[in-house]
């Protein structure tokens, strides 16, 4: 069995036991990277190799000497390329930002170095995080490892293939309205998406600050909910972090789905909803039930205007958000201009790809002046609908089970053409951030063209552990996650 | 030629004195090398989020409490957009909606008559850094030391109708915000900033007309002319059948007049929206309370307390109070030397004169209580007397010396020795034979030439009293 075959916290046993060190782990998935990643693209940038086997022997010595003890420690980790990595240039997956270094790690980095993490690369990703499929790269479109011929989804679809193809044991990735969550279904692995305020902001290049949150994507619910414990912090310096003294989500691993009350949202089964993908979930809800959960059909409502109230609100946001992208800084600018407004003006169209370009411009017209109430309040409005609306839902379940998406993962170039139908793909994702709830997504099945399928269980804010535990049961019963190749396992 | 009368509301900047900046724990101090009071927060870069600084909310409440505003429990941040090098994010951090402070007023005093100024709103928001333009490589460089120093706006109603108003309106917000250590309050240093909202109409006329917005004051003198000029401008535009148009305008000083910055049509939409970054600020009825008992005492109260309980004359204290600097340095000489007046005389008198002289600000006195006090010991006791204390204040607003020592080392203590000053006494009458005779026949001026010779003779520090008795007695 080669290393990378191992989860990250198996990995991080083994090393922990002597029988394997940090630098073989390192060596091994530099190794796995080289060979693998001309056909996936899942990586922008490489750590410099000395640099990666020089902190691998660090961290192997700090492991000898006991001053690291964490499951994590010595395993190999991939960041998707919106999280700042000192001194490792962190590009967004934008031509904007292909030359910036930042000069301060972001405080889940840290957090996750503090833990022994050995740092192998920055993952490719929609450009700025948006988009649903990992073709919005400035560095090129990412490939499933299941189809080569298909995307991985996204945003966080480098950091998802990287793992599907056992590139690295884990790594980080970010959700704003369903970018861990569906690549990990289009992927066949696991990534959750904490409740809002959870891990801190800090370092992570903004898309859509109220909705954005960073999250593990591993090979199964074990390694998340290691990572997640890992990676959660309160921190000062993100206003919107959270105190908690709850995050030791690796407790929530055991024990049993008997009585467990899971709602499943009729409006989730309609239109637009792949036979396949459908079957998939409702069979995943019948295993829980065999397994002594309460499972019952409901009315969420409010679906179709999460969609919409999504796209207004995150693209408002990013729209400010990247204002800073000005090429006075930092980053791309262009080579030819006169005066300051043709900097700016051709720094930026020349730097930013079409689907940003696209959600800045929708957030702009959004915020501007007389459309503002129109759009922008009553986005915020159905926003605060929707959460009440989930709220109402968690008065009588405890997880919500649904798909993660309407598909599995499409072919490269399908998506890019209707982008409405791309944006609508993230019906069953976008609820979560608006109400910044926990979410996970796991495999649950394979298509008839053995393409991954994934299961979704959201819980209450701060209710983790839930469904983590829920996950970790079902993930028991339904055996090994499905491999690179498409065969079920 | 119709009357038209003037309407004027202020927007007025002030830059808050919090050890760190608003939104990162860079600090405020002014005058670092470019680009050392930074970090990834106030330079903009990628990921980095702003975390409110605490003092600055307390700060914006003091000031809000002290001129009779509401407190808004619940306010935030807004994003205020727009492109600019100076402004790193390319969006400043300010409040629109939900302001922290509302509907307050201050009492301005004018030539005797009294007027309420209503405010409309305070705000905080973030400063941004500088752009300084490089000769040599005709480009231009950003300063960003200053970006993210906190400020406060407060914006008046159009309460105001001269210059005069407009300068005691200024005066009184800028005495409050200094009592309560809140801000320096410097126009010429830019951490007091005031932009002019001005309309003419016709007397009587309650329609209000079309306004400009001044910038770039930076003295209340400057103030008052383009307050003048202003109108004088509006009045002519009208008078000639033409309309003012809604603009903003920039005064330059030295040319005494004001040219356009930019029309309403090509005001930016900044696309205000409330700052994701930052979670509303929640104001509990015991932080005000906290801060309203933190409050000092005002310049008024200050002033009636001089007036009660030290008998200086009430326009006195009314200079003196102007200044917290100044009342601070009254109350603590006085407490040591126990001579009120004398201290008020020093400081009304000598002290306002060498700050007019060398264009200082009562906040630029360098002098300590401790050394106006001694100086006001050894005027009392006689040991000088006050030509000679006169010299020696003069070294001790400029260097802060020690009278005692000072005195004692140039040998500068008063002669009080009659039989010494006798002798130079009648030194004098002999050599001076004409005056002497004049004195007798009746000349009394001629006396006043004989003490002056005296005293010369004794190098200025004879006891002027003394000399007098002793001239009188030997002639």
């Amino acid at each position: 069995m080669s290393l990378t075959d191992l989860t990250a916290t198996e990995l991080g046993k083994r090393i922990k036991e002597g029988k394997v060190t940090a630098v073989d782990a390192a060596k091994e998935s530099l190794e796995n990277i080289k060979e693998k990643d001309k056909g996936l693209n899942a990586f922008v940038t490489l750590a410099d190799e000395a640099g990666v086997i020089k902190r691998a022997e660090e961290v192997q010595r700090q492991i000898e000497d006991g001053s690291l003890t964490g499951p994590l420690a010595g395993v190999p980790v991939a960041l998707k390329d919106n999280l700042c990595t000192k001194g490792l240039r962190t590009t967004c997956a934008s031509k904007i930002l292909s030359n910036f270094v930042p000069p301060y790690s972001a405080t889940a980095v840290e957090n996750l170095e503090k833990a022994g993490a050995v740092i192998i690369g920055k993952t490719n990703m929609d450009e700025f995080a948006m988009g649903s499929t990992s073709e919005t790269s400035f560095f090129g479109a990412v490939k499933n490892p299941h189809d080569a011929e298909r995307v991985t989804g996204g945003s966080s679809g480098g950091s998802a293939a990287a793992v599907a193809a056992g590139e690295v044991a884990y790594a980080l990735g970010t959700d704003t309205g369903g970018s861990i969550r569906q690549p990990s279904a289009y992927c066949g692995v696991t990534g959750i998406k904490p409740t809002y305020g959870t891990v801190s902001r800090n370092g992570l290049i903004a898309y859509a600050s109220s909705l954005d949150q960073i999250g593990p994507i591993a090979k199964d619910v074990t390694d998340c909910a290691a990572i997640l414990e890992a990676i959660a912090s309160y921190d000062t310096k993100d206003s919107t972090s959270v105190k908690r003294d709850d995050t030791d989500f690796t407790s929530a691993l055991g024990g049993d789905v008997k009585g467990l009350k899971i709602g499943i949202p009729n409006d989730y089964f309609g239109e637009g909803l792949d036979e396949e993908v459908g079957t998939a979930v409702l069979a995943a809800a019948d295993t829980l039930k065999e397994m002594g959960a309460e499972v019952e059909r409901f009315d969420l409502g409010l679906v179709h205007y999460a969609v919409p109230a999504y796209y207004i609100i995150a693209s408002a946001e990013a729209s400010s958000n990247l204002s800073r992208f000005d090429g006075v800084k930092y980053g791309y600018r262009a080579k030819d201009y006169e005066g300051l407004h043709q900097m700016y003006k051709r720094s930026r169209s020349e730097g930013f790809g079409e689907e940003v370009k696209r959600r800045i411009m929708l957030g702009t017209f959004a915020l501007s002046s007389g459309y503002y109430d129109a759009y922008y309040m009553k986005a915020l409005k159905t926003k605060a609908l929707i959460k009440q609306a989930f709220d109402k839902a968690f008065e009588e379940y405890d997880v919500i089970l649904g798909p993660v998406a309407p598909t599995v993962a499409p072919r490269l170039g399908e998506s890019l053409i209707d982008p409405i139908k791309m944006y609508l793909g993230d019906i069953y994702t976008v609820s979560a951030n608006l109400a910044g709830l926990p979410a996970i997504s796991l495999p649950c099945g394979v298509n008839s063209r053995g393409l991954p399928i994934g299961l979704q269980l959201t819980g209450n804010c701060f209710n983790e552990k839930t469904i983590i535990k829920a996950a970790f049961a079902f993930e028991r019963k339904y055996g090994e996650s499905i491999k690179p190749g498409g065969e079920e396992a | 030629m119709k009357k038209y009368e003037t309407v004027i509301g202020l927007e007025v900047h002030v830059e808050l004195a919090t050890k760190t900046k608003i939104f990162c724990g860079c600090p405020t101090q002014f005058g670092g090398k470019p680009n050392t009071h930074t970090c990834p927060v106030c330079t903009g870069m990628p990921g980095s989020l702003p975390v409110l600084n605490k003092k600055v909310v307390e700060y914006a409440m003091a000031v809000g409490l002290a001129t009779n505003c509401e407190i808004n429990r619940n306010c935030r941040f807004d994003r205020k957009n727009y492109f600019y090098p100076d402004n790193p994010q390319d969006y400043q951090i300010s409040q629109l909606y939900e302001p922290i402070c509302l509907n307050g007023h201050v009492n301005i005093n004018v030539d005797g008559y009294e007027k309420k100024v209503r405010i409309h709103e305070i705000h905080m928001e973030e400063d941004a850094g500088k752009l300084i333009h490089d000769e040599l490589k005709d480009g231009s460089l950003i300063d960003f030391n200053r970006s993210g120093v906190p400020l406060i706006e407060i914006v008046s109603e159009p309460d105001m109708s001269s210059a005069d108003e407009v300068i005691a309106y200024l005066e009184t917000l800028r005495t409050t915000i200094q009592y309560l250590g809140a801000s320096d309050c410097k126009l010429q240093e830019g951490s007091m900033r005031a932009d002019v909202n001005l309309s003419v109409r016709e007397a009587g006329s309650d329609k209000l007309g079309t306004r400009t917005e001044m910038k770039n004051l930076n003295s209340f003198k400057a103030i008052a002319r383009a307050i003048e000029n202003e109108r004088n401008r509006q009045i002519v535009i009208i008078e000639d059948g033409g309309q003012v148009i809604q603009e903003t305008r920039r005064w330059d000083d030295n040319k005494e007049e004001s040219y356009s910055m930019r029309s309403k049509e090509d005001a930016q939409d900044y696309r205000y929206f409330p700052d994701p970054d930052l979670p509303g600020i929640f104001i509990s009825r015991e932080w005000i309370d906290e801060i309203k008992q933190r409050e000092p005492e005002f310049k008024a109260a200050r002033q009636e307390r001089y007036i009660s309980e030290y008998g200086i004359p009430k326009g006195d204290a009314d200079i003196i109070t102007d200044s917290k600097k100044m009342a601070d340095i009254f109350e603590e000489a006085s407490a040591l030397c126990n001579s009120p007046k004398k201290i008020a005389n020093w400081l009304i008198g000598d002290t306002i004169r060498l700050l007019k002289e060398h264009d200082m600000d009562p906040d630029d006195i360098k002098f300590s209580p401790e050394n106006l006090a001694k100086l006001v010991k050894l005027t009392e006791e006689g040991t000088i007397n006050s030509s000679v204390a006169t010299e020696v204040f003069e070294k001790v607003f400029a260097d802060n010396i020690d009278p005692e020592s000072y005195v004692k080392e140039k040998g500068l203590a008063q002669v009080n020795d009659e039989s010494a000053l006798r002798d130079t006494v009648q030194k004098v009458i002999d050599e001076n034979p004409q005056s002497v005779e004049d004195y007798r026949g009746g000349k009394e001026k001629a006396l006043g030439f004989l003490v002056g010779q005296t005293m010369k003779a004794m190098g200025g520090k004879a006891n002027p009293g003394l000399v007098n008795k002793l001239l009188k007695e030997l002639l």
